[in-house]
């Protein structure tokens, strides 16, 4: 911007136009904002997008691909794994993460688009799966064909949310989240509570609907069923293949959601709702309407899911469940679908893969890897860092073995390449003792001190606090996969917050005060 | 003759057991009610300041309860089965762990608002709750990476071979245990002087001004961020006694801050978020509440009549009891 036309005082009469100034402004017309946009925000993503160099080229050329084509390829290989892998597991770890990548995309309906914090998502999760397995199954001996109750369940779903949105027409921001929290809590109730209402067995109680007595239909389209388990008695890929239709279906039928009126108005909403409503948008309307489409997707979600296991438990419709989905969601990018959905299949595979110490170790270490390198680049300081790790770590290995044998008694957990590595690197007790909350409180007290120093200090403090790192990853977390998994959920969801609330994909906020 | 009389005895007993019972429930609810005031009253105030619902306020109370045990332990109590060796006198052993569990959660909870909240003041509101949430997971999970999901017992039976529970005050035919005396008298000791400190000194006028209009109180010089810290300070150092409290009761497990937490949040509503009074009298009403309905409903559904209580009160009056109604200004 030319300075001439930041103070046109400067210049002599405005109703005559300087010379050139029509050329400025025909120059500007490519890049000129649109009406009723502000011009630094209009910038603001050109600004971001002209990042010149190899990384800037690629992200150009990634941003070029079509939607379609992104989906395209997903879809492609969700629809190879089954031929690609033999393993149940690995074909469950796919089921898994497409009813998770479902659930997100419900939920950045709520939470993306609209604004709105809605802790009860898994409520709806779980009526889907509750409704399809009182309505299709021994336990009420009802059977209505998958067409039918599907259809039924998703409107269900879309009804209850509805009713459950409806304090949004009162309550702002906290106090809805909290009365959809409370929602959540009472569905959690209900569903332990509910095998003795008045002398009905409602909901099965603590086991669930499920088993002999009570056992779920599998899916069935026209008559034809499609059996949970092979007739080897291993998991049916065909479900794998009804997922990824639903998820088609609903990614497409979302995006189309998001372009119309609906979705620009949602968009508003969550900016600002007092001047969305000045403008004349039915802002309880659209809350309500926010909160009824990630319902429906959530039933929608449930009924595969409950389809597939032959039963549903209340243990599975807990507040983890929800924190992890919300994990997918803010890592990926609120707002953004695709965001989602590879928000989704990071944290679910990652999950997973957390499970097995010898492929934890792998993760821990590429995480820690990429992590230097994106915030120190390819410079000096990455080296001192990381030699300085490498070669404090040795030393308190061979110090700490002469003090004591039984300090480096243990060995690494789990298998692959770098046990060894690790044996000889990393201090491991025979057992830790009163050292594990220690070191565990220290390690998080030490990273949390990172953040307040800079400079040359926070090098010198980072070499440590790796070395420590690494320590309690070897020795604590290894071992623990259950509470390392929503440890690293709730640090993501912080950490995020703070530094990059925009997450990986979502675009991120410009503030015009 | 004899037969009216006999009838009449037996309803006379049996409107004086309905009576014992009566009471034993309001005792119960008594316990309950202080436990949860004192928790309501760390949402409260937060509330109050921030605008902020502090999703880890549960866990901090947890920790609290943790921080409690640790300190039983260490200072010789020994676990399920032992008696009480009494080096130094119960009523010091008590004293020592409510300080030190206090002072524990003040640090825990300055810790959480220096990194978890802080960055995030003038972010859009959803990014402190959406923070708060992950803070509550980690520490939850963090606890129980540390130190298991097992229930941790204080065995608060085995102290002085029982004193707190045996000994105590009759009221008529109710006999009311040393350790709920203890537990309700130092609740109201520690909100009386909570109260004292916001009502009486310089930093509780500065307190109360922050919460009136932020903007205003930092323009006529108050220093904001020590009013948030000293907040934070104030209602985490509540928690950990009120997690001590219960956990003298009921074992103590790492996800007992979730629903201590709600409960907690539930008696501020009550009360009128934002309401020191009202969060203690939100506090006691729903103890009560709870305690008459495990007593005479069913102990099962308690949760639920608490979150019907809950909603019922978010929609049809979500300034509470003791509240004010909000007006927004534009």
């Amino acid at each position: 911007m030319s300075d001439d036309r930041l103070d046109p005082y400067d210049s002599g009469s405005l109703s005559a136009p300087l010379p050139g100034a029509a050329e400025a402004a025909a120059a500007e017309g490519a890049t000129s904002p649109a009406v009723g946009r502000d011009e630094w925000v209009a910038r603001h993503g050109a600004n971001l997008a002209g990042r010149g160099g190899i990384v800037g080229t690629i992200q150009a050329r990634l941003a070029s691909v079509p939607w379609w084509a992104w989906l395209a390829v997903l879809v492609a290989i969700v629809a190879l794994i089954p031929v690609g892998f033999e393993s149940g597991y690995v074909r469950r770890v796919a089921f898994d993460t497409l009813i998770y990548m479902l659930l997100a995309l419900g939920l950045n309906v709520v939470v993306g688009w609209g604004g709105l914090l809605d802790l009860g998502y898994i409520a709806f999760y779980g009526i889907g799966a509750y409704a399809y397995a009182m309505l299709s199954s021994s336990h009420f001996d009802v059977h209505l064909p998958s067409l039918v109750s599907i259809p039924l369940i998703v409107a269900l779903g879309a009804v209850v949310g509805l009713l459950i949105g409806l304090p949004s027409w009162r309550l702002s921001g906290d106090y809805l989240a909290i009365v959809t929290l409370f929602f959540f809590q009472l569905f959690i109730t209900i569903t332990t509570n509910g095998d003795d209402v008045f002398g009905i067995d409602l909901t099965g109680g603590s086991n669930g609907i499920s088993g002999v007595a009570a056992s779920v239909d599998p899916l069935s389209f026209f008559g034809w069923e499609l059996p949970q388990l092979t007739d080897a008695g291993a998991f049916n890929v065909a479900y794998i293949y009804v997922a990824l239709v639903v998820f088609v279906i609903v990614f497409v039928a979302l995006r189309f959601v998001n372009l119309s009126r609906t979705g620009r108005a949602w968009r508003s909403l969550r900016e600002d709702p007092l001047a969305a409503e000045m403008m004349g948008m039915p802002i309880n309307w659209l809350k309500l309407m926010a909160f009824s489409f990630g319902a429906a997707v959530a039933a929608l979600t449930g009924t595969i899911f409950a389809s597939l296991n032959a039963g549903v438990f209340p243990n599975t419709f807990q507040f983890p469940l929800l924190i992890t989905v919300y994990a997918m969601v803010i890592l990926g990018g609120a707002g953004s679908m695709g965001g989602v959905v590879l928000g989704a299949i990071i944290v679910n595979v990652l999950l997973e893969v957390l499970r097995e110490p010898g492929d934890a170790r792998y993760v821990f270490y590429v995480v820690v890897l990429a992590g230097l390198v994106a915030v120190l680049r390819f410079s000096v300081r990455l080296v001192v860092v990381l030699g300085g790790t490498i070669l404090l770590g040795f030393a308190v290995h061979v110090i700490t073995s002469v003090v004591s044998d039984r300090a480096v008694a243990g060995s690494p957990a789990g298998g692959g390449f770098l046990t060894g590595a690790v044996d000889r690197w990393v201090v491991l007790p025979d057992s830790l003792g009163a050292w594990a909350p220690i070191s565990y409180v220290a390690l998080v007290a030490a990273v949390l001190l990172l953040t307040t120093i800079s400079g040359w200090w926070r090098i010198a403090a980072l070499v440590p606090t790796l070395y420590l790192g690494a320590f309690v990853w070897e020795n604590v977390m290894l071992a623990k996969p259950e509470p390392t998994r929503y440890i690293l959920l709730g640090a993501i969801l912080v950490t995020l917050m703070v530094a990059r609330p925009a997450g990986i994909l979502g675009e991120r906020r410009v503030e015009i005060v | 003759m004899s037969t009216l009389s006999v009838l009449f005895d037996a309803s006379h007993v049996l409107a004086s057991q309905r009576w014992d019972e009566f009471l034993q429930q309001t005792i119960n609810g008594l316990t309950l009610g202080s436990v949860y005031a004192l928790i309501a009253l760390g949402y409260s105030m937060v509330y109050g300041v921030l605008k902020l619902l502090n999703f880890a306020h549960g866990d901090v109370y947890m920790v609290g309860a943790f921080i409690g045990f640790g300190m039983i332990q260490w200072l010789g109590f020994r676990g399920a089965g032992d008696t009480w060796a009494p080096v130094v006198s119960t009523w010091f052993v008590l004293l020592v762990v409510l300080a030190v569990s206090m002072a524990g959660t003040a640090g825990l909870g300055v810790a959480i608002e220096r990194f978890a909240y802080r960055p995030l003041r003038d972010a859009p509101r959803i990014a402190p709750l959406i923070s708060a949430l992950g803070v509550s997971f980690f520490i939850a999970y963090s606890m129980q990476l540390m130190f298991g999901s097992q229930q941790r017992d204080y065995n608060a039976f085995g102290i002085d071979n029982g004193k707190l529970f045996l000994d105590g005050v009759d009221i008529g035919n109710v006999r009311v245990p040393l350790l709920r005396i203890i537990i309700i008298v130092s609740a109201f000791v520690l909100m009386l002087l909570l109260w004292l400190l916001v009502t009486r000194t310089r930093t509780g006028k500065a307190m109360r001004a922050t919460s009136f209009d932020r903007e205003a109180a930092a323009m006529m010089g108050i220093d904001i961020d020590r009013v948030i810290v000293f907040t934070f300070v104030l209602g985490s150092a509540l928690a950990g006694p009120a997690g001590v409290m219960f956990a003298l009761r009921a074992p103590a497990s790492v996800t007992m801050g979730f629903v201590a937490g709600l409960k907690g949040f539930t008696a501020a509503v009550i009360g009128g978020i934002g309401s020191i009074p009202g969060a203690m009298g939100g506090g006691l009403i729903l103890g009560m509440a709870e305690a008459y309905t495990q007593g005479y409903i069913s102990s099962k559904w308690s949760d639920l009549f608490v979150f019907v209580i809950l909603i019922g009160f978010m929609l049809f009056r979500p300034q509470g009891l003791f509240g004010k109604a909000d007006i927004r200004k534009v």
